[in-house]
């Protein structure tokens, strides 16, 4: 065998190994979830990776013992309200901080990202003042408007590089036309945008999705907690036992969403993320 | 009925004064091209019109109402961008129909109007395609389409034709002078650089020059009828600009003057000259300028060598130097083997010229233009065809 040849294998080899470590690192937690979480409680413990009885027991327990529908629920109005805020506010943002000249413009898109900086236990204090002054305190309304601080820096971010490559010929035959800022923004510059939208709007589902601190401080009572604090607050069956089962279907059971939306976008948020907005 | 008026417009961006002193009346109806080289401020002119700058100075007004600062949408002006500027999301119809429904009108009116547009642009068939899937010439029909619905009694054109290609651009041209002549009473305002467009389109020419060029005298070099720019231009750089090739520049000296004309001398030959003599005094340095098409081959008391020669079928164009020292096209000569030779160029329909030959000449004295000093053009009291 050449040299050439060894070092090629040698550099498949390697690739390979690298790979496998990823997807061992990335998978593996994964993967003791669902088996987990098809055990029954005394299968819990034995190291098979399929389990030799499978039940769904786990499952229906959750929805059972706790309104975990509810939290689903709150979970998906939560983000869903997060992503149509972020999306509204970041496009006007947008179109102000990419093509409206003004006084302080470059120090205003410095403070948004260093809001995106602050740790979230910071800001919890004062963020709670906010949300008692507001009456929100215990209601889904806390969140929303706590979460926009994750979401929004990176949605105006993202969304004002965008709009600066968008030719600024297309504004002026806007305002040959006659129409007003809010039409150019929701009427020709979103549709243009969609693919970064897209790709900002699934990251912004992730982060309210997921959202633990806001949505334990926040709120008390247990129709109004999102499925990461209900999960956090899932009791066992008695007192000396961690309730591994019911963790990890729910653990399942929340990923899921999450791993369509991603698989059904996938090609988009590539695009959005990657190319200019305008083609040709 | 839209008179455009122009009185005393300035536009500065910062340090930069781009147009200075702009006063000029366009006539309802008429055809008028804004031409100059490149930086010389005739987009930015045509987007004072247009309402997306605002005058440093000065007044506009279209059909009598002062528009300095009425947004573009309240003008009665449409405008066909240089890049077309189509929404892409949108078909053409939509594209096309977008701006009328901001207007509140019927759909019906809507959707007539937009078939009529696309009837006299021929487009009838492209009216559900996305710009994506048009043709640049396609694009560029759209986009005239778009403003033909608005029915403005101005249309402003930025540059429509420089992004096609050569035949396409002559075909539009003509289409376009066409348009013009079906629209009837509705003006337009066309910006080019290109004077081959400027002089085929417009009923009024409007020549701007750079900054750099003006230095306090106002932008506008010269404003008339094409062939006006053509005959009379006012001074050296409109004689300079209009006409390809460009005019031949040649330093001479004032002899003698009388009412038919002047007698100079340029090198050590004798030429006359059919213009003004107002003015002038015996022995003051001009610049005489004639046009390769005027200059007459084959007989005559000028004498030069045939340097180059560039047969284009229909006529050549040849450089002749060694004749005692003018200058072809204003062009001073630097050292070096490739740097041009001082040589006059002559449009003949002559093929059967060589490098190397010798050949006489004349500078006929009704095609000769005379420059002063400053660059401006002594009246001609004689015009050569």
């Amino acid at each position: 065998m050449s040299r050439n040849t060894w070092t090629r294998w040698l550099g498949r080899a390697g690739y390979a190994l690298a790979s496998a470590l990823l997807l061992f690192v990335t998978l593996a937690p994964l993967v003791v979830a669902v088996s987990s979480s098809f055990k029954q409680r005394e299968g819990l413990f034995s190291p098979e990776l399929w389990p030799t009885q499978p039940t769904l027991d786990n499952y229906l327990t959750l929805f059972r013992d706790q309104p975990f529908a509810h939290n689903l629920l709150n979970s998906a109005l939560v983000a869903i309200g997060v992503v149509g805020l972020s999306m509204l506010l970041g496009l006007m943002a947008a179109w102000a901080l990419a093509r409206v000249d003004f006084r302080g413009r470059g120090l205003l898109l410095l403070t948004i990202l260093a809001a995106s900086m602050f740790p979230q236990v910071a800001v919890l204090s004062g963020m709670f003042e906010l949300v008692r002054v507001l009456g929100l305190y215990d209601s889904l309304g806390a969140l929303l408007l706590a979460d926009l601080m994750l979401t929004l820096p990176f949605t105006v971010w993202v969304l004002v590089t965008f709009t600066r490559q968008l030719p600024r010929e297309l504004e002026e035959a806007a305002a040959m036309d006659g129409v007003g800022p809010l039409t150019l923004v929701f009427r020709i510059f979103a549709p243009l945008l969609a693919p970064a939208m897209v790709a900002t709007g699934l990251l912004a589902f992730i982060a309210a999705w997921n959202e633990f601190l806001f949505a334990l401080t926040f709120t008390l009572s247990t129709e109004q907690r999102t499925v990461p604090v209900a999960m956090a607050l899932i009791s066992a069956p008695s007192k000396f036992e961690l309730p591994w089962g019911a963790l990890m279907a729910a653990s399942v059971i929340v990923t899921l969403p999450l791993l369509l939306l991603v698989l059904v976008f996938q090609r988009r948020i590539v695009s959005g993320l990657t190319q200019g907005a305008v083609k040709g | 009925m839209s008179r455009i008026e122009l009185r005393g417009v300035q536009k500065r961006f910062g340090d930069q004064h781009v147009l200075r002193d702009i006063d000029l009346v366009i006539e309802p109806g008429e055809f008028c091209v804004f031409v100059g080289p490149s930086g010389c401020g005739k987009s930015t002119l045509l987007r004072l019109l247009a309402g997306l700058d605002e005058p440093s100075e000065g007044a506009i007004s279209i059909a009598g109402r002062r528009v300095e600062h009425t947004p573009p949408a309240e003008r009665d002006v449409a405008m066909v961008f240089q890049s077309y500027a189509l929404y892409p999301h949108m078909t053409a119809y939509e594209n096309m129909a977008f701006g009328l429904r901001y207007r509140k009108l019927a759909e019906a009116e809507i959707h007539r109007r937009v078939r009529e547009a696309a009837r006299m642009l021929d487009m009838e068939n492209l009216l559900q395609r996305k710009p994506r899937d048009l043709s640049g010439g396609q694009r560029q029909r759209v986009a005239i389409g778009r403003a033909i619905v608005r029915q403005p009694s101005v249309f402003l054109f930025d540059e429509p034709l420089s992004n096609l290609d050569a035949a396409l651009r002559v075909r539009t041209r003509v289409e376009l002078a066409r348009l013009h002549r079906a629209l009837g009473s509705a003006s337009m305002v066309y910006v080019t650089h290109d004077q081959v467009e400027a002089m085929t389109l417009a009923d009024k020419i409007v020549l701007l020059r750079p900054a750099a060029e003006r230095g306090e005298l106002p932008s506008i070099a010269q404003c008339g009828h094409p062939l006006e720019l053509y005959h009379h231009p006012a001074n050296s750089f409109v004689a300079g600009f209009i006409g390809s090739p460009g005019m031949n520049f040649l330093p001479a000296t004032v002899q003698a003057m009388a009412d038919s004309g002047v007698t100079l001398r340029t090198g050590a030959q004798p030429c006359e000259a059919r213009v003004a003599a107002a003015g002038l005094a015996a022995g003051e340095p001009v610049t005489i300028g004639i046009r390769p098409e005027h200059v007459r081959l084959g007989e005559g008391p000028g004498s030069g060598r045939v340097s180059h020669v560039e047969q284009l079928g229909e006529y050549a164009y040849v450089y002749l130097a060694g004749h005692d020292g003018p200058l072809a096209n204003g062009v001073t000569p630097k050292g070096g083997p490739l740097a041009p030779e001082p040589a006059l160029l002559v449009k003949t329909t002559r093929d059967d010229l060589q490098v190397g030959d010798r050949l006489a000449y004349t500078l006929p004295p009704e095609a000769l233009h005379l420059f002063r000093q400053d660059g401006r053009a002594q009246p001609r009291l004689a015009t050569a065809h």
